[in-house]
């Protein structure tokens, strides 16, 4: 044994161990897992939250040092980043100027023009500011921060921003810094508008930049109330020389003193700025995410046979999470900090640490045998793959050392991360995630075992609650034949995928959360990165509570109180900017008359609010004015000086004396524009942008709508007629369209069960287990002939009893007058018709009669040899009156009225008795059997043709209900028969074959032929008329075509298919009943066959297989196996093949792939019978229903319930006629369903 | 009235993934897109080290490169897609290690990553740049293709391509925004070895599909 070997036993042998550790205590290991995660990811609580705002710090500007690189142990309060020198210092000179006093004659122009014209000389001052001590002479140019090239990119900002020198901006730089163009300027406004950006923009503008503070409190404005300018001059200095400056700030405040200025300068303010994240950045970090998440769902989806797939893919993304946390918590715990974008490199190690293990553990204890205990099941799982998952974890481990070695810092910080994060997740796989699958697979096996007991063993009783006393009862139906929808079952629909993409959009409300969700983030990223916004806020909070902010308030004093009427809470409302023409009226009225507009001088204010310029600007402003020069403050951070405060009086003469001469006609419109209208206009604008566009996106989304969804929507180019709208389908998710009236007619009259079922279109004839036959016609469902199985009619007492049940005592309140012969049996035509929906009345009936089993017609005494039609009717004693006078006594008086008056029948009655169907009998002269069973049926023309058990064919007039010839060549019965043209095939017990042909005494050229039956597939079938003598002779009798019993005949396009239980198919001619192939390759008897016009050939088998064969030269097109059991029917359209099985599936198939395009899983003992509509409207019987389906996409159509007592009763011969209706049987009733749209769709 | 020609305009999705044609342009152009957009977002990584802070028109800078680059690199990554099956089939050993899409996903991502600690890692020197790459190159082929014919195209590939774009960038019509040549020329060939490797991952599993309809095909027949 070697080592390895050895080493694979012991591994084994630990894991199974582990195995039953886990399956036995699962509850206190998951705790104690639990525990030990949050243990491990508590020193996660130190770091700090990821967020991408620039972070503050405040120091005192006397004792300022640049910090050094290396972190000083000392000073615990600094953050991390102030380390070494900062970017740049930015001293600010804060300006503040207005007119003062404001004069009547001044224009709005005035606010702003001479204040702005006085940077000029500030910059010059500020420029040429010189500092000599001994050390030397310093100037700005030697302290401030040299910038060299904008980028590329802004070469439209060249004019103004400067280049190659200073970094030194100031609302001057509109105007290249030179008072010639300020001039010259004539709408100061425009040029400092143009250069604002277009549209929505959330960054910092040029002009936030340059003014330096924020838009609104700069004054430039002909609306301003306050008529006070404020702007910066922001100078960027690469070093820091607190002499220079502060000579500079005293040669400024004696220049233009601030008397009440209570700005404090000791402090200085350092801004750091993280890890700018932008789209470039996004968009590959966006990519790795979408790869995680595709890597995590196809992992996930890899689970399989477990009890809740969604919990243990859940328990599998947390493993590799909280491992991912550990990881860090511990590395942190041990002094290691991450340096490395999270983020980023999270994607990665998940990826690294990976799925499979969880998945390879899950795949082995599901595939354990299932009837081991599940502790047992679980050690065995493990130990499987105990060794696979071990080498997996090493050879990872391995590859993670290796790149240890590779000694990029980066890179081996993440192994190191992964290291730790792969070791911690193997003790989660093991701990936490072995448990949790021990738990689910003993929660299947729960399910498991409640599935198999009964009922009430496995489930608590369902307690009655008070409020519902019963379980809530069906939904009540106003009449039998109500339709309703059955919620379809979707889930076993094989929908196409587009359209389960659109129900599963419109079950989530997908879209609608989505844009919900991304509306509150929008609005939420606007309140928080708007400079007036949260942000902002926050950062003021923040400074409030650092020492900085701490100054409180300082006295808010006027600054010039020369003129009394100013008084600086009054200026709030008064309106700015009176028009000219009211001078006259101010001077009368004086300044302090109340409600009249009185000029009032600005108030120069220095309040707390400008304690820090950059409080109140969007922070991003610097780094996107550093970052025009390619210099990125990322990671890095900016030292604020104190700002300087100049304040500037300027006499109106000034002002008047700069004004340009354009300046007086730019006036604004005398009309009291007052900015709240403005604001209304800028709303009005908006409002109507915003209608404007919201229109345009609903046309946007109609179009896309029409393009989507065509208006065939959901017919893939079937050349189908248009689907109405009752033929939508109906589906869990609220639709529901309206109840198209289809309703089934029930044809009433067996008393037994049907078993055969014939049409040729025109008429229907059906056979029941007592051996009658009813003709009907199958536009109306009238009752045209009945044939009786004579035999029974002369079975002494019962033949009453028979006949009453038989025909419905309602409709028939004469049931002795029918008798067997009788030709004209439904004479009550008008009756028939008149009353289609006889159900209804059927409660009526008499209990007296309800309990006893219906079995007359089985009763066979047999008594006489003769043919009953021979016997006159009222041979026999008959209850019939002693029983219709019961039934007259039982008879609740609303059905009465539905009673023909009993006189009518009445003078017929003899009439009936007398009825000369005695015609000459072909048959006539020997006996017939007429107790054997009719097995199979068909009807051409109004020919009947009924095989018998006895091997009898009889060929039965379907009007006069006589019959017509008999043929008794052959012994064994006749278990399927086919009549095409004038040719019988009859396929017997035995396995033989006859083929007769039908021939009259005239010739065939004389044949009537009834109107063309709708379908060109057919060939007119001719009508024998009632003269005609029909002679049935046996043309060929193939003996042994099959070893074993014939189970199917089919007809059609000259050819005659027979499936025997001998796993054969033969094709036959039907001219020369000569046999053209042999067909193997089932491995099964054959159960269904279906062959029509276009030689479409289809077999299926009790082995589950179908086949496709050509017709043409007998070869298999193709070969599947659809069904576990039997194939019971099969049918064909010209695209695909629909076959249902004993497992009540309905699969269809790809007719020219024989690929399976999906399969409806029927409920347990639906009917196996199907039928074709139309290219695509499948019809199935159920179980007292018949279900209506779409075929294109498997959707449930409409389901139509035949009856009330549905259960029990299923549909099991279904023939689909030619104009469009369905005939099916259900239980001793026929029922005829039209489906309109179709009708319609055929006229 | 053949079985055959009745039914030649049916089943629209089946018919057109069993037709080989069809199948292969699909696979293509599946292909080709993925290679554009790896070429986009590769390519945005790479901007990313040499520009750290982006001028207003982000955007723009994703299309600043040489606008026929995403589709060379998508034609090759179809045409590399496709090859990879077709050499499997012709030397008859079809690859077997883990052929599912997580697999392939797990592929794409450390594809990703590898480009993404070329692009943003500060490596002491080219030569610990590339044998690092050459080792995550090597790592990635042994977890996820460890197929002979895979390792032989992944470096013929790789040795085509860097050999194509070294004479494009002599001849001028190609030029590195980096002004640090020797990096790009040490990273170049293990990203193509590795960009060949994913791929050929991606067009394998593509192909698998095709087999899988085929081999239906074959088993109905």
């Amino acid at each position: 044994m070697t080592v390895r070997e050895r080493l694979r036993q012991n591994i084994s042998a630990a894991f199974y161990r582990h195995g039953l550790l886990c399956a036995s205590y699962p509850v206190p290991i998951v705790l104690f897992t639990s525990a030990s995660i949050l243990t491990c990811c508590y020193p996660l609580l130190k770091l700090p939250l990821p967020g991408t705002g620039p972070v503050v710090f405040t120091t005192g500007v006397r004792d300022y040092t640049i910090p050094y690189h290396e972190p000083q142990g000392e000073i615990g309060e600094r953050p991390e980043w102030y380390r070494g020198p900062p970017v740049a210092y930015i001293q600010q000179v804060l300006v503040k100027a207005a007119v003062s006093p404001w004069d009547n004659t001044l224009v709005p122009v005035d606010v702003f023009r001479s204040p702005i014209g006085r940077v000029f000389s500030l910059l010059e001052e500020i420029r040429n500011h010189v500092y000599t001590d001994s050390s030397g002479v310093r100037s700005l140019e030697s302290l401030c921060l040299q910038v060299t090239d904008l980028l590329p990119g802004l070469r439209r900002m060249q004019t103004i921003l400067p280049e190659h020198g200073c970094l030194l901006v100031s609302p001057g730089n509109y105007w290249q810094n030179q008072r010639d163009l300020f001039d010259l300027d004539s709408d100061l406004l425009k040029t400092i508008h143009q250069h604002e950006p277009k549209g929505f923009h959330i960054s910092t503008s040029l002009r936030d930049l340059l003014f330096g503070v924020m838009k609104e409190h700069t004054g430039v404005s002909l609306y301003s109330k306050k008529r006070v300018v404020t702007y910066t001059i922001t100078i960027a200095l690469s070093s820091y020389d607190p002499r220079f400056l502060g000579s500079l700030r005293a040669r400024l405040k004696q220049l233009h003193p601030s008397l009440n200025c209570t700005l404090r300068d000791d402090h200085m303010v350092h801004v750091h700025f993280k890890e700018e994240i932008g789209i470039a950045e996004l968009i590959p970090l966006v990519t790795t995410y979408i790869i995680l998440f595709a890597y995590i769902y196809f992992s996930t989806r890899k689970i399989d046979m477990v009890k809740s797939k969604w919990g243990l893919a859940l328990a599998a993304v947390v493993t590799v999470l909280s491992s991912l946390l550990m990881s860090v918590g511990l590395c942190t715990l041990f002094g290691l900090t991450p340096t490395l974008n999270g983020g980023e490199i999270f994607p990665y190690l998940v990826v690294v640490i990976g799925l499979e293990n969880v998945l390879v553990l899950t795949k082995s204890v599901v595939s354990t045998p299932v009837d081991l205990e599940v502790k047992l099941r679980i050690a065995q799982g493990l130990s499987n793959e105990s060794w696979s998952i071990m080498k997996n974890v090493a050879t990872e481990l391995g590859i993670i050392l290796i790149g240890y070695f590779t000694l990029v810092p980066a890179i081996q910080e993440f192994c190191l991360f992964a290291v730790v994060g792969l070791v911690s997740d193997f003790f989660l796989q093991m701990f936490f995630f072995t448990t949790v699958l021990s738990i689910d697979i003993r929660r299947m096996e729960l399910a498991d075992l409640n599935r198999r007991l009964p009922a009430e063993a496995g489930m608590p009783q369902p307690k009655p609650g008070p409020l519902r006393p019963r379980e809530t009862p069906p939904p009540p139906r106003q009449s039998p034949h109500t339709i309703t929808l059955q919620a379809p079952a979707f889930r076993n629909l094989r929908l196409p995928k587009r359209l389960r993409v659109v129900y599963f959009l419109a079950r989530t409300r997908l879209a609608q959360r989505i844009i919900m969700v991304g509306t509150v983030i929008w609005i939420g990223i606007l309140v928080y990165t708007d400079p007036a916004g949260l942000r902002t806020y926050l950062a003021a909070q923040v400074s409030e509570q650092s020492p900085l902010g701490e100054s409180g308030l300082p006295p808010h004093l006027g600054v010039a109180p020369v003129f009394p009427g100013g008084d600086p809470t009054s200026t709030l409302s008064v309106l700015p900017a009176p028009e000219p023409t009211i001078i006259p009226e101010n001077h009368s009225n004086g300044h302090d008359s109340l409600g009249h507009i009185t000029p009032v001088s600005p108030q120069i204010s220095w309040g707390p609010e400008d304690e820090d310029g950059w409080k109140h600007l969007y922070l991003r402003q610097w780094p996107s004015l550093f970052s025009y020069y390619n210099i990125t403050l990322a990671k890095r951070y900016i030292s604020i000086l104190p700002v300087i405060p100049v304040t500037l009086h300027l006499s109106p003469q000034e002002a008047i004396e700069t004004r340009h001469p354009q300046d007086t006609r730019h006036q604004p419109p005398p009309i009291p524009r007052t900015p709240d209208q403005q604001n209304d206009l800028t709303l009005y604008k908006v409002a109507a942008l915003g209608l404007a566009a919201g229109v345009l996106l609903v046309l946007l989304l109609f179009c896309l709508y029409r393009v989507l969804c065509p208006r065939n929507y959901g017919q893939n180019g079937v050349p189908h007629g248009r689907r109405r709208r009752g033929d939508l389908p109906c589906d869990e998710y609220g639709y529901s369209p309206p109840v198209s009236e289809i309703s089934p007619l029930l044809l009433r009259g067996h008393s037994m069960d049907i078993e055969c079922l014939a049409s040729d279109g025109m008429l229907l004839a059906s056979c029941c287990l007592a051996g009658q036959i009813r003709v009907w016609d199958a536009q109306t469902g009238d009752c045209l002939t009945i044939i009786p199985n004579n035999g029974l009619r002369r079975s002494s007492s019962s033949g009453g009893w028979e006949h009453r049940d038989g025909w419905d005592p309602m409709t028939m309140p004469e049931p002795d007058t029918l008798s067997g012969a009788d030709t004209g049996a439904c004479l009550e035509g008008a009756e028939c018709d008149g009353y289609p929906l006889r159900r209804r009345l059927t409660p009526s009936r008499p209990a007296l009669f309800v309990d006893q089993p219906d079995l007359t017609p089985l009763i066979d005494t047999n008594f006489s040899e003769l043919p009953p039609s021979q016997k006159p009717p009222k041979n026999g004693f008959d209850f019939g009156e002693l029983v219709d006078r019961a039934y007259q006594e039982h008879e609740p008086s609303p059905s009465l009225a539905f009673t023909p008056s009993p006189t009518a029948p009445q003078p017929r009655r003899p009439s009936v008795g007398d009825q000369p169907v005695m015609s000459p009998d072909p048959c006539s002269p020997g006996p017939t059997d007429w107790d054997s069973s009719v097995w199979a049926m068909e009807l051409r023309g109004n020919l009947i043709a009924a095989g018998r058990s006895s091997g009898k064919l009889e060929l039965w007039d379907a009007v006069e209900g006589s019959l017509r010839c008999c043929n008794e060549d052959g012994v064994s019965g006749i278990t399927a028969l086919a009549f095409h043209n004038n040719r019988i095939v009859a396929a017997r017990l035995n396995g033989s074959l006859d083929f007769f042909t039908v021939e009259t005494n005239k010739p065939l050229g004389l044949l009537q032929y009834r109107g063309a039956p709708g379908r060109g597939s057919m060939p007119p079938s001719p009508c024998y008329r009632s003269e005609d003598v029909i002679n049935c002779q046996l043309t060929r009798s193939v003996q042994c075509a099959h070893q074993k019993p014939i189970t199917v005949l089919r007809a059609a396009a000259g050819r005659v298919v027979t499936g025997s239980q001998d796993h054969t198919v033969r094709v036959y001619r039907l001219e020369d009943s000569c046999c053209l192939f042999t067909l193997q390759g089932h491995s099964g008897g054959i159960t269904s066959i279906y062959i029509d016009q276009t030689m479409v050939l289809a077999s299926g088998g009790q082995d589950g297989a179908i086949c496709l064969w050509d017709v043409l030269t007998g070869s298999r097109v193709s070969h599947v196996y659809g069904h576990r059991g039997d194939v019971t029917s099969l049918v064909c359209t010209t695209s695909c093949v629909i076959s249902s099985g004993l497992d009540d599936l309905i699969c269809i198939w790809d007719r020219s792939t024989g690929i399976k395009l999906y399969s409806i899983q029927q409920e347990v003992g639906c009917g196996a019978s199907l039928g074709v509509i139309s290219e695509s409207l499948l019809v199935t019987g159920g179980q007292g229903c018949v279900s209506f389906w779409d075929l294109n996409f498997g959707d449930l159509l409409q389901t139509v319930y035949l009856g009330q007592n549905s259960e029990g009763q299923g549909v099991r011969q279904l023939l689909v006629l030619e104009n469009a209706a369905i005939v099916c049987d259900f239980g001793s009733e026929l029922s005829l369903v039209y489906v309109p749209s179709v009708l319609e769709k055929l006229d | 009235h053949t079985w055959n020609s009745s039914v030649s305009q049916v089943g629209p999705y089946i018919a057109v993934i069993t037709n080989r044609t069809t199948n292969v342009v699909i696979r293509g152009t599946m292909l080709f897109s993925v290679g554009v957009f790896l070429a986009l977002v590769l390519n945005l990584l790479q901007v990313q080290r040499n520009v750290t802070l982006f001028p207003p028109d982000v955007l723009s800078s994703v299309f600043s490169s040489a606008w026929w680059v995403p589709p060379c690199c998508g034609s090759a990554s179809a045409l590399i897609g496709l090859l990879y099956p077709c050499i499997d089939h012709c030397l008859g050993e079809p690859h077997k290690l883990k052929r599912e899409w997580s697999s392939v996903m797990r592929c794409v991502a450390v594809f990703v990553g590898i480009n993404h600690a070329s692009a943003k890692v500060d490596f002491a020197n080219n030569v610990q740049l590339s044998l690092t790459l050459a080792a995550l190159s090597i790592g990635l082929w042994w977890t996820f293709d460890r197929s002979r014919s895979g390792f032989g195209l992944g470096v013929g590939i790789a040795l085509l391509a860097t050999l194509v774009t070294q004479l494009l960038v002599y001849n001028g019509v190609f030029q590195y925004t980096s002004p640090d040549f020797l990096y790009i020329r040490s990273w170049l060939p293990c990203i193509f070895f590795a960009g060949v490797i994913t791929i050929g991952n991606i067009g394998r599993q593509l192909a698998l599909y095709e087999c899988k309809v085929v081999q239906e095909k074959i088993h109905q027949d």
